[in-house]
């Protein structure tokens, strides 16, 4: 927890990908390909539709289509409800593809974390490894 | 390094306890019973690390009737980690996903 405003944070990923836009934006959008690279889901191309993305963890994420700009522009919430605030995840997931001379700059921007996040929920399952490797380093320093 | 890290730190750092931690974050709350099955050390010893892990606030136990039932508190993690760089390590991944799928496509 580094910050300690009221604002929310944002995660951005981004990455040069060696294929045209046309052809990301099909694993974007359709759910047997979603499927293979992010979650199970049931989801539609269709500004309004509310659809689930479902973790191998057993998380259930609850979506809704924002934006659809075929080949450029897809958006979508990525909640997770919790009884306890602390846990409640409430993010707008945004991909943009942008063609280059080489292939599409993809860009994922997920907005609306909060300072006093304690999970998130869809991050939690891949980053536990990650976690403990970190863990294991900083141990070896710490003697 | 605060107090509150050190604690957590050492109470994670030996790996049976880190295992037993680990074995509750991904399957849910477990008897002492369960754990000791998986974790190739005695129930005793597995108690003492539970205890360890409780006192750091890493677990919660629950009784009922004779058995005790051990649940992770995530919460107690906070403070080590930037849940923002976790979601960024997380899309890194699926993305790492989707180009050895976009790859495949190419089939």
């Amino acid at each position: 927890m580094n910050e300690t405003s009221a604002k929310t944070r944002s995660v951005i990923v981004e990455r040069e990908i060696p294929y045209p836009p046309e052809k990301i934006w099909r694993a974007l959008i359709q759910p047997h390909l979603i499927e293979e690279w992010l979650m199970k889901n049931d989801f539609k191309p269709v500004v309004g539709h509310s659809f689930n993305l479902r973790g191998d963890w057993g998380g259930v994420l609850d979506c809704d289509v924002l934006a659809v700009e075929p080949n450029k522009t897809l958006s979508y919430t990525w909640n997770f409800r919790h009884d306890d605030p602390a846990y409640n995840l409430a993010s707008v997931v945004t991909f943009t593809l942008t063609p280059t001379r080489t292939g599409t700059h993809l860009r994922m921007e997920q907005s609306g974390f909060r300072p006093g996040q304690k999970q998130a929920y869809g991050g939690a399952h891949a980053g536990w490894q990650k976690f403990f490797a970190n863990l294991e380093q900083v141990l070896a320093r710490v003697d | 390094m605060p107090a509150p890290h050190d604690i957590l730190f050492r109470s994670l750092a030996d790996p049976t306890r880190r295992a037993i931690f680990e074995r509750l974050c991904r399957q849910g709350e477990q008897t002492v019973g369960a754990l000791t099955a998986q974790s190739g050390v005695s129930q005793p010893a597995v108690s003492k690390h539970l205890g360890v892990l409780k006192e750091a606030g890493l677990v919660r136990d629950r009784h009922e009737g004779r058995q005790t039932h051990y649940t992770a508190q995530l919460g107690a993690l906070a403070p080590l980690i930037d849940w923002t760089s976790q979601m960024a390590g997380f899309w890194q991944s699926r993305f790492d996903h989707l180009e050895d799928l976009l790859k495949r496509m190419d089939q």
